[in-house]
């Protein structure tokens, strides 16, 4: 049966899918087609079968359409287009030229995935369904081999070989530490408690990543089959599934689908048929990037303000309740069916031996192609940053040559990596060794004109105000790392001020307790790292190379391009600007705000600096 | 009249909590859904239905208000009628976020201390980050999300809504403020 799949994720969502998907079905019944919501195995000649499907990563060509078996991809598709895609592809066998995505670099148009540059040099694992199942048809998940897994590891495995074939496969958390999760499993295994916990962690707070919320949104039963697995290898009963508040399509379809695994009897009493219960429940965090670490989620869920605890004792031996607890990230989770139904090696023929698998990274910033890009470990950041994402572009989305400034890898808790480092192959570790992290898999590239000392501002102010406030040294070194970061951008720094940073941001790091607190001076230790020079010209000639700075413009009239027609005059909101007519005006620096109303008024572009 | 209108509203708001405290079987670990469904009906947290939550499961205030004031998504003053959050992720922030903030800020006279506007039709908030980084810079009015904007595409969505709000209601300066009248 021939499919037309829609993308209903956020991105798609809010380009209008909805109203694309409407028309899709009043087209295609005016044609004299048959229209199928609904999975069904027989089909009929004139029967096409429409269907939403999660997040397939494209999402600033959006709304995308998909047309299965025929294999092409519309993108940018508005309700107004769909009248000729139902006559001139569903009826008539030919392909919208005018739909098609046309590759940047070479002005081809791409029919489908596999000629389609973003995707071809992707290896979508996780993410492979997202584009394609109904994430609110919990059958068509069954029917795609859902759930055997979960049947596997229930009837023909024990808690044990689960464990060990898990730590077989070296996979390795991907929500940031990337601390094993066969060992993690392990430990909490052991323990001899009756009650155990299994935490799904979707609080993906870092901003500019949205890996999990697309899995959330787009595979939801591979999210609650990798938690029954846990759950099975640890000997748990209860699962939970804590997802970020911000994402309401998530909760909703995470929901949805706890619902429909427990009327299809996969989730109860009765598992399986093995007599053992398994319950999940899906909470909603409140807006606190803290609750991203594990003991502050058990905090959380407990009901009190999400402040993390010492470890030990891990979560594995006392976690939430005081009992045994294990808390892995969304896309940990979803690789966990594969590893069972495929085997460890499968899954560890991939990557590089110390990070096996592929990972999902959310590739935002200044570049042709934002999206979600899944590729193995071990590949190279080049081939993401300026290859699967089509070039980087100016502040108006052109492309532009030689653009590239750097990347921000690892969201709060990460680095900004330059040009030097586009030839290391992605592995935790080699992130490490040049002071950035996976992280949970934000790349945020920035152009020339972006500020590296603006930057590491941004995520100062933003670990700042999520920082608990349970340690002294994170409460109020981030503030203090804030303000000299102020200093900086604002002129008042002198030359201690690099050092006093340097030394702080270290004390910050050994004297919190948790992630947030250790890994917050990264963004201001790995800028001062690479981009030292954009800080001392701050410093020391008050100038901001990228004119963002305002603090730091000196705003002036070329008294040789100035006609003095006084149209600067007019526009100035200060009255800093004075001169005759037909004679060159000057601004006043005591009264300039900087606004730049007077540099947008000049038809001549004579004022300079602003 | 009017005192007993009050009073009868006062009842309907806590037979309302009431019936949120049921659902969670007077569980003191369901504050946050508890609240999380308080604000939903109430669009913020009254104190005195923060008092009463305490009350109810047997734990200190304290603990009540420690938790409303800890998570971002509580809202303990009233919010306008209409919410505007600006993403400011670093997607976001790349992309010139900022100006558009201070775009809204300056038409509708808030800040970022005052964030409702005077009418009380508006509040202005900035989030960390919506997971809409592909369609970045992100506003998203009331549930709305509008990707790829523009100070000047953003002041003329907030218009659009003035415009609407003039034209369905007359006296939109005698909107509801204060909570009592925000259930629905």
């Amino acid at each position: 049966m021939r499919r037309v799949i829609l993308c209903a994720g956020t991105g798609c969502m809010a380009n209008g899918a909805m109203k694309v998907f409407e028309r899709f079905r009043e087209e295609m019944d005016r044609a004299g087609l048959h229209v199928v919501l609904e999975l069904r195995p027989e089909a009929g000649d004139r029967d096409v079968r429409l269907s939403k499907s999660g997040c397939q990563g494209f999402c600033q060509m959006g709304p995308l359409v998909s047309v299965v078996p025929d294999g092409i991809l519309y993108t940018k598709v508005r309700a107004e287009d769909v009248p000729e895609i139902v006559e001139q592809t569903l009826v008539g066998g030919q392909v919208v030229d005018r739909l098609l995505y046309k590759d940047p670099a070479t002005r081809k148009a791409c029919r489908g995935l596999e000629d389609n540059p973003f995707y071809a040099r992707q290896d979508r694992r996780v993410l492979r369904e997202c584009g394609f199942l109904d994430p609110e048809d919990i059958r068509e998940y069954i029917l795609h081999g859902g759930y055997s897994a979960a049947r596997k590891a229930f009837l023909e495995m024990s808690p044990e070989l689960i464990c060990k074939q898990i730590s077989a496969s070296g996979l390795r958390g991907r929500g940031g530490g990337g601390f094993p999760t066969g060992r993690k499993w392990d430990a909490a295994r052991v323990q001899k408690a009756a009650t155990k916990f299994v935490i799904c962690n979707g609080d993906e707070g870092d901003p500019g990543a949205f890996m999990n919320r697309s899995v959330m949104e787009g595979n939801p039963h591979s999210v609650i089959e990798g938690l029954m697995i846990a759950a099975r290898a640890i000997g748990a009963e209860q699962t939970l599934v804590y997802v970020r508040a911000e994402y309401p399509l998530a909760v909703e379809r995470m929901k949805r689908a706890v619902a429909d695994a427990e009327r299809e009897g996969i989730l109860g009493n009765n598992v399986f048929g093995t007599g053992l219960s398994m319950k999940c429940d899906v909470m909603e965090g409140a807006g606190a990037f803290v609750c991203g670490e594990e003991t502050a989620m058990i905090a959380s869920i407990e009901g009190r303000r999400g402040m993390p605890s010492p470890k030990p004792p891990f979560p594995a031996q006392s976690g939430l309740w005081g009992k045994p607890t294990i808390i892995n990230n969304v896309e940990t989770l979803a690789h966990v069916p594969r590893i069972i139904n495929q085997g460890p090696e499968a899954f560890h023929s991939i990557g590089t031996p110390d990070s096996p698998g592929t990972k999902t990274f959310a590739l935002t910033g200044h570049v042709a192609n934002t999206g979600l890009v899944e590729v193995p470990f071990g590949t190279r950041l080049r081939e993401i940053v300026l290859e699967i994402s089509g070039g980087v572009t100016d502040d108006n989305g052109k492309l532009m040559k030689n653009g590239f400034k750097a990347v921000q890898i690892g969201g709060p808790s990460g680095g900004c990596l330059t040009e030097a480092h586009l030839d290391l192959p992605l592995s935790y570790d080699s992130l490490r060794a040049v002071g950035a992290m996976v992280g949970s898999g934000g790349l945020v590239v920035m152009n020339q004109r972006t500020c590296m000392v603006s930057i590491a501002r941004f995520f100062m102010e933003f670990t700042q105000r999520e920082s608990c406030g349970k340690c002294v040294l994170c409460r109020e070194g981030t503030k203090q790392l804030l303000a000299l970061l102020d200093d900086v951008i604002e002129g008042r720094a002198d030359a201690g001020t690099l050092d006093l940073l340097e030394k702080l941001g270290r004390a910050v790091q050994v004297g919190s307790l948790c992630g947030l607190g250790k890994t917050a001076p990264n963004p201001v230790l790995s800028t001062l790292r690479h981009f030292r020079k954009e800080y001392e010209e701050h410093i020391f000639e008050k100038r901001c190379r990228t004119g963002r700075c305002k603090a730091l413009l000196k705003p002036e009239i070329n008294a040789e391009r100035c006609k003095g027609c006084g149209l600067c005059i007019k526009s100035c909101p200060t009255g800093a600007i004075t001169g005759e007519k037909k004679k060159p005006h000057s601004i006043n620096p005591e009264l300039c705000i900087k606004c730049g109303a007077c540099a947008k008024a000049c038809k001549l572009q004579a004022v300079e600096g602003v | 009249m009017a005192t007993a209108h009050i009073a009868l509203d006062r009842a309907g708001k806590f037979r309302k909590v009431c019936g949120i405290l049921d659902q969670h079987s007077y569980r003191p670990s369901g504050l946050i859904p508890i609240l999380q469904a308080i604000q939903l009906e109430y669009q913020y947290l009254p104190e005195e239905v923060l008092t009463f939550v305490a009350t109810s499961l047997d734990i200190p205030p304290a603990r009540v208000f420690g938790v409303a004031t800890f998570y971002a998504h509580f809202a303990l003053e009233p919010k306008g009628k209409h919410v505007i959050r600006i993403c400011d992720g670093t997607a976001c922030h790349v992309k010139q976020s900022l100006p558009i903030l201070s775009a809204i800020h300056q038409k509708l006279g808030t800040s970022e201390k005052q964030k409702t506007s005077g009418d009380a039709l508006f509040t202005v908030e900035t989030v960390a980050c919506l997971g809409a980084c592909g369609l970045a810079p992100v506003v998203v009015i009331d549930e709305q999300v509008y990707g790829g904007m523009t100070p000047e595409r953003a002041v003329a969505l907030v218009d659009d809504i003035k415009m609407q709000e003039n034209a369905t209601v007359p006296q939109a300066a005698a909107a509801p403020v204060n909570g009592e009248t925000h259930v629905h």
